[in-house]
C-alpha cells in the first residue's frame, strides 16, 4: 500500500466550508420534525436534513404566546437519531440561543422568524460564529443584507404555517426578478448600481457580485406554505436550490407517504408524469389556513428586517 | 493556451444529478473543456466517456437512485470500466460496505473499501485542507480542498490504492477507473482530480 501523509492544516468555519454544506443540501426537502420518530421518517423517506422543533409554525400559530429556541434535550434526543444533518431554530437578534445551538453542534442555525424575535433592530452578528447559518427573505435586500451578516443560506420565507403556497411563490418570484434585473442593469450601465446598493439597502460589493454572477453568492432554498409534492416541484420550476417542508408533513394525514412524494417531486421537478405519480393516494393534505385570512399582526414574513 | 489543449476537450463528462452539489462539478468540467451531461436517467448514461458522482446526503442520493431507477445502470457502467468519480457521498455510493449506514441504505458496491460516514464530526468540524495526492505516476500533488461532513475509508481491498490521507484517515482511493475521494475538489477550483479523471477518459 502505498503511503501519503497530510500537511495538518484545517480551517474550520471559514464561509467556504459554511456555504459548502448548503451546497451539498441543493435538491433537497429539508422537514421539520418534533420528535427523534418524527426526524427517522424523515430520514428514511429521504429528507437531506431535519429542522429540530419543538412545535411546528401550524402549531406556534394555533396555541400562540412566545415562541423560543428548543429545549437542548430535545434538540440531541434528534441529533442523536439520525444520520443526516440536524438544524435547529434560534429566534431573530437572539445570540445567546445561537450560541447554545453551536455548542450543542447541530449543523446549521435558522435565524428564523417563525420564532418570536429576540431583537427589532438586528439580526445575529453571524460571522463570528463557526456554525452556518440559514436566514428568510422575502426580497433581495433583505437576503443580501443577511448574507453582509455571515448567513451561508437563504430561504425565501413565504408564510409558515399556513399550507397556503403563494406566499412562497411571491418571494421566490420578487428575488429571482431582481437578480434579473440587476444583471441586466450590469449589461448596460453599471454605474447605476451604486444607487441600486442604496434602494436595496445592502452593501455594494455584494450588490456587484449578485449583478456579475446573475446569483446569490450562497444557496436559495423556499419555505412557507409547502404542503404538497406540485407546491414543491413549482418552487423548483421557479428557481428554488431545494425546499423546506415546515408542518406540511407532519400535520398531513399520511406523513410517511407524503415525505417521499415530496421527496421524490422536488427531484423530478422538472417531469409532470412523476409528479403526478408523487401526487397519487397521499391522503388529507394539512388543512391550511388563507394567507389573506390572516390580519397583519400574525404574518410571521414581516418579522425581519 | 488553446481549447485544444485542454484535458476535457472532445469528452463527454455525465453529473449524476438526482441531489446535492452538482453545478460545482458540472462547472469544473466545462472548464476543463468537456460536453457535461446532467445525469437523471438510465439512458443518459449511454456514450458517456467518464462519470463523477457528486456530493450530497448519500442516503438520500442512494435512495433517489432506486426510485428513479437508475441504480442498476450505474452499477453495470462503473463495473463495465467507465472511467468514475466519487466525491464524499459518493465515495460512499462506491463502496462495497458503508460501516454505518442510515436505514436501508445500500451502496453500489463496486469499489472494494468500507467507509464510515461523517467521520470527522459534524458540520463546525468541516474544514478547509490542503493535502498531498499521489498521482497514477507515483508523483505527489497538493490539493487544496474542503471536508464537509466527510467520510473516510476504513478498509480497504487488494488493488485499491490509497491517494490520500487527512488527520491519520483514507480520504482518496483509486482502483482502475474508479477514484473515490472524501472531499471536495469542487468547491474549492483545484482541477488536479478531475483532470486524473479526464485522463482515464
Amino acid at each position: 500500500m502505498t503511503e501519503t501523509k497530510d500537511f495538518n492544516e484545517n480551517i474550520t468555519g471559514s464561509p467556504l466550508v459554511k456555504r459548502g454544506l448548503a451546497d451539498m443540501l441543493k435538491g433537497g426537502v429539508i422537514m421539520d420534525v418534533v420528535t427523534p420518530e418524527q426526524a427517522k421518517i424523515a430520514e428514511d423517506a429521504g429528507a437531506v436534513a431535519v429542522m429540530a422543533l419543538e412545535r411546528v409554525p401550524a402549531d406556534i400559530r394555533a396555541q400562540g404566546g412566545v415562541a423560543r429556541m428548543s429545549d437542548p434535550d430535545m434538540i440531541e434526543g434528534i441529533i442523536d437519531a439520525v444520520s443526516i444533518p440536524v438544524m435547529a431554530k434560534a429566534r431573530i437578534g437572539h445570540f445567546v440561543e445561537a450560541q447554545i445551538l453551536e455548542a450543542l453542534k447541530v449543523d446549521y442555525i435558522d435565524e428564523s422568524e417563525v420564532l418570536s424575535p429576540a431583537d427589532y433592530v438586528n439580526h445575529i452578528d453571524k460571522q463570528g460564529f463557526k456554525v452556518p447559518f440559514v436566514c428568510g427573505a422575502t426580497n433581495l435586500g433583505e437576503a443580501l443584507r443577511r448574507i453582509a451578516e455571515g448567513a451561508a443560506m437563504i430561504r425565501s420565507k413565504g408564510e409558515a404555517g399556513t399550507g397556503d403556497v403563494s406566499e412562497a411563490t411571491k418571494h421566490i418570484r420578487t428575488i429571482k426578478t431582481q437578480i434579473a434585473e440587476l444583471q441586466a442593469l450590469y449589461a448596460v450601465s453599471p454605474d447605476l448600481l451604486y444607487v441600486k446598493a442604496k434602494e436595496l439597502a445592502a452593501p455594494y460589493d455584494i450588490v456587484l457580485e449578485v449583478a456579475r454572477t446573475g446569483k446569490l453568492p450562497v444557496v436559495l432554498f423556499t419555505a412557507g406554505g409547502v404542503a404538497t409534492p406540485a407546491d414543491a416541484a413549482m418552487m423548483m420550476q421557479l428557481g428554488a436550490d431545494g425546499v423546506f417542508v415546515g408542518s406540511g408533513i407532519f400535520k398531513s394525514g399520511n406523513p410517511e407517504a407524503r415525505a417521499k412524494a415530496i421527496v421524490k417531486a422536488t427531484a423530478q421537478f422538472e417531469d409532470p408524469m412523476a409528479v403526478a405519480d408523487a401526487s397519487r393516494g397521499l391522503g388529507e393534505a394539512m388543512v391550511g389556513i388563507n394567507v389573506a385570512d390572516l390580519p397583519a399582526p400574525h404574518r410571521l414574513a414581516e418579522r425581519g428586517w | 493556451m488553446s481549447e485544444s489543449h485542454l484535458s476535457g476537450t472532445g469528452k463527454t463528462v455525465g453529473v449524476l444529478a438526482l441531489q446535492g452539489g452538482v453545478s460545482e462539478h458540472a462547472e469544473t468540467l466545462r472548464g476543463l473543456g468537456a460536453e457535461v451531461v446532467l445525469v437523471k436517467k438510465a439512458e443518459q448514461l449511454q456514450g458517456l466517456d467518464a462519470l463523477v458522482l457528486p456530493g450530497g446526503e448519500s442516503s438520500t442520493i442512494d435512495r433517489l437512485t432506486r426510485i428513479l431507477g437508475v441504480r442498476d445502470a450505474l452499477k453495470s457502467a462503473i463495473s463495465g470500466g467507465l472511467p468514475t468519480l466519487g466525491t464524499c457521498a459518493g465515495l460512499i455510493m462506491l463502496a462495497r460496505e458503508i460501516d454505518d449506514p442510515a436505514p436501508g441504505q445500500q451502496s453500489l458496491g463496486v469499489l472494494d473499501i468500507s467507509v464510515g460516514r461523517n467521520a470527522f464530526g459534524s458540520q463546525v468540524d468541516s474544514a478547509e485542507a490542503l493535502l498531498e495526492w499521489r498521482t497514477p505516476a507515483g508523483e505527489v500533488l497538493p490539493v487544496k480542498t474542503a471536508f464537509i461532513r466527510a467520510p473516510r475509508v476504513s478498509s480497504v481491498g487488494e488493488g485499491v490504492e490509497v491517494t490520500a490521507r487527512y488527520r491519520g484517515e483514507i480520504v482518496g482511493v483509486r482502483a482502475g477507473n474508479v477514484i473515490g475521494i472524501s472531499f471536495h475538489p469542487e468547491l474549492t477550483g483545484d482541477t488536479t482530480v478531475h483532470e486524473e479523471l479526464l485522463g482515464l477518459a
